[in-house]
């Protein structure tokens, strides 16, 4: 048992309100430069959708991730010979149209233009050819598109769902789609750090945070394709690789990363994690339905004695442990087991973990006003609707969270139905106290964990929602660095400008 | 005079700037070490070129470089007709190709305005100064026959004398302004690898061949 710790998050998708505040925050403060203007480090998607790079999820496509040979994990991608084989031209990279050519507009114009007749305007132009633009795709292009016939019907997750289900998920006024946040997953089987050929992304001993050694990338290029969730972006003006940093700068001063903290929805949960390092590969090599819990069970007990004592051996401060004992994460994803990994199957071992959505709740239109389904004093689940007529799929969620395995999908929505069932008995008083319980305990929960669902859910504070490790100096490298005077830089610790030139 | 300038001091002083500039660059501006892939703005083009070129111009350079290490080698391998034929029929044939992809380099770069956007001058340069030389390679294959065996008793006396310190230019003295021009490119690209993206020659991550998949580091490890 190697026991590390890895500063871990969930999303609890029911509160995201899709308001892209997240995303704005990290371009903000990391992305706001040459050769990085087209990355979202952060990210929200509206699922069905395509995503963004478009259908990033198609891996026929992109070759991102592990597959199972036999009893072995290779990358998708290529072997190691056949990545350096590769490395002048590699056929799996996206190109920039995948994501979008980064624009902004004639401003200037607006008032140098010489006097004229009609109105100067401000033309849209290419902020890497300086040109005239005709725009073809941007940020969040798809954005709130379900039924689209460009975006949601072209979704690789659509796959597992019948004509009928697909039908009736796009039928006209009962439309439904959610929104997926997605950053760096931090995985602990990186795809991006085993596809590196300079070995230049590593993954943080303290922390688990994944980072591109900047002075050590050459540019291969390689990363972008093992990443599975292309969260790893080749940024054209410097020739390097980067990513989602965690803010890692913000966390060693105790401070949340810039997303989780701008959270309108407060969606976000930050946290530490205890995981044993030498069982990673069994973990990412089981069959697909067990892929969820065989993750779960390398996340370790942060009260068990033994656990501390091989954390506290292989150098894991007390500090670390005892945020791991507080970790809102570990709530979610191993006591609760409410938190599920964004495609499992890619075996990466993400470390970012989703609560599924249960909006919208089932409800039907009669005269053009919406009715909710009437309360039914026999079958108290009734009013939230049953799990298996969601309006979003059962295997939808299953494709996005479970590897397809939708026992694990069901388990979830149970218990998420049956704290709200136990809710309403207690604050409208109209479900019977002891039924409430009993559906509790039939989804395996006791009305004390229903409360800190509940509790974490409804009501947390900043401290509930981000338990950020204390600094630990000897360790941190970071914290006299305060990001907002690297703006417009690519990363920390040049003695020169990140430009080239050459 | 002009050929001890030429062959002698010029190929010393080139290596020269190669090895001191290289490390120096490597030492204090490695965040540069590398070629500034532009695969991610424009791809079909690059699809087949890069991949043409690369491929084509590394077998040549390996022919060059085995013939002058192993002479004698060299010279009983081409030691039968049929074998000389095929060596220069391939050589040419590859040359034909460097052509054509540095070519394509050079048109893709002009013509496509976002690869234009990250094109510096040093790439012009550096393009220029490759097309002359697999220019120069065909031609000398073309016109002067059966280079690949008179190689070994002009360039190959004159290469080992540079490496032995004690220079020697009479084996090259009497050829063509051609050969001659080509041995000087060659010399001159040597001396641009620091200055141009031809560094990322050095940075072939051969261990990754071996090295974990995964990479953990520590900032400062405790114990």
């Amino acid at each position: 048992m190697r026991i590390q710790a890895q500063i871990s998050m969930v999303f609890h998708l029911d509160k995201c309100i899709g308001c892209h505040t997240c995303s704005i925050a990290c371009k903000n403060i990391w992305t706001d430069r040459q050769g990085a203007e087209y990355m979202w480090w952060n990210n929200v998607e509206t699922k069905p959708g395509t995503g963004y790079p478009t259908q990033w999820e198609d891996q026929a496509r992109y070759k991102g991730g592990w597959e199972k040979k036999g009893d072995r994990l290779k990358l998708r991608m290529n072997s190691r010979l056949g990545a350096l084989g590769n490395i002048y031209y590699n056929p799996y990279l996206p190109t920039l149209d995948d994501y979008y050519e980064p624009w902004t507009y004639e401003y200037d114009n607006l008032i140098n233009a010489p006097a004229g007749d009609d109105q100067p305007t401000a033309r849209p132009i290419s902020q890497i050819t300086g040109q005239p633009l005709e725009i073809q795709a941007g940020p969040n292009w798809d954005d709130d598109l379900s039924g689209s016939p460009v975006y949601a019907a072209n979704d690789p997750n659509l796959a597992d769902l019948s004509e009928e289900d697909r039908a009736m998920l796009f039928e006209i006024e009962r439309l439904v789609f959610f929104y997926l946040p997605r950053i760096c997953n931090h995985c602990l089987n990186a795809g991006c750090a085993a596809a590196c050929p300079s070995g230049a992304i590593y993954k943080r001993g303290e922390d688990g945070i994944v980072l591109v050694n900047q002075d050590k990338c050459r540019g291969w290029r390689m990363c972008i394709t093992g990443c599975p969730y292309k969260k790893v972006y080749y940024n054209w003006s410097t020739g390097k690789s980067e990513k989602c940093i965690l803010c890692y700068p913000r966390l060693e001063t105790g401070q949340a990363p810039a997303c989780f903290h701008s959270c309108v929805g407060r969606i976000r949960y930050l946290g530490v994690l205890l995981y044993d390092a030498d069982r990673v590969t069994e973990a990412a090599s089981v069959d697909d339905r067990a892929l969820v819990s065989a993750q779960r069970d390398i996340l370790m007990d942060p009260f068990d004695p033994q656990v501390i004592a091989a954390a506290r051996a292989n150098g894991v401060p007390d500090g670390m442990i005892e945020a791991a004992q507080k970790s809102p994460v570990y709530k979610f994803v191993k006591e609760w087991q409410l938190a599920l990994p964004l495609h499992p199957e890619f075996r990466t071992v993400p470390m970012l973990f989703y609560v599924p959505p249960m909006l919208p709740v089932q409800a039907t239109l009669a005269d053009g006003r919406v009715n909710l389904a009437a309360v039914d004093e026999d079958d108290p689940l009734a009013l939230f609707g049953s799990i298996e007529q969601a309006r979003v799929p059962l295997a939808y969620m299953a494709r996005l969270f479970s590897a397809g395995n939708t026992d694990e999908i069901v388990r979830v929505y149970r218990k998420l139905l049956a704290v709200r069932v136990y809710r309403r008995a207690q604050s409208a008083g109209d479900v019977p106290a002891a039924e409430a319980v009993r559906i509790l305990a039939d989804a395996g929960l006791t009305p004390d964990s229903a409360e800190a669902i509940f509790k974490l859910t409804a009501t947390p504070t900043f401290e509930d929602r981000f338990v950020i490790p204390p600094m630990a100096r000897e360790v941190n490298i970071e914290s006299v660095i305060d990001p907002l005077t690297h703006k417009q830089g690519a990363g920390f610790g040049f003695r020169q400008d990140a430009r080239r030139g050459q | 005079m002009a050929d001890n300038v030429l062959f002698i001091a010029f190929p010393y002083a080139a290596v020269l700037v190669a090895v001191v500039m290289s490390v120096y660059r490597y030492i204090d501006h490695r965040f540069t070490y590398s070629s500034l892939s532009s695969q991610l703005l424009e791809r079909e083009q690059l699809s087949w070129s890069s991949v043409a070129w690369h491929y084509s111009i590394l077998a040549i350079l390996l022919a060059h470089v085995l013939a002058a290490l192993f002479p004698g080698f060299w010279g009983a391998l081409l030691g039968g007709q049929f074998r000389l034929y095929l060596m220069e029929i391939t050589g040419m044939g590859l040359a034909l190709v460097a052509i054509l992809s540095v070519l394509a380099f050079i048109w893709r770069r002009l013509t496509n305005p976002r690869v234009r956007a990250v094109t510096t001058r040093g790439d012009w340069v550096l393009l220029a100064a490759l097309l002359a030389q697999v220019v120069l390679g065909f031609l000398t294959a073309l016109l002067y026959r059966w280079g690949a065996v008179w190689y070994l008793h002009t360039a190959v006396p004159w290469l080992e004398s540079l490496v032995r310190l004690n220079p020697q230019i009479d084996a090259i003295a009497p050829l063509p302004w051609l050969i001659k021009l080509h041995f000087l490119g060659g010399f001159v690209i040597v001396a641009l690898i620091p200055f141009t993206r031809l560094v990322h020659a050095f940075t072939f991550p051969l261990s990754y061949v071996w090295r974990p998949y995964r990479v953990v580091v520590w900032n400062r490890r405790a114990h």
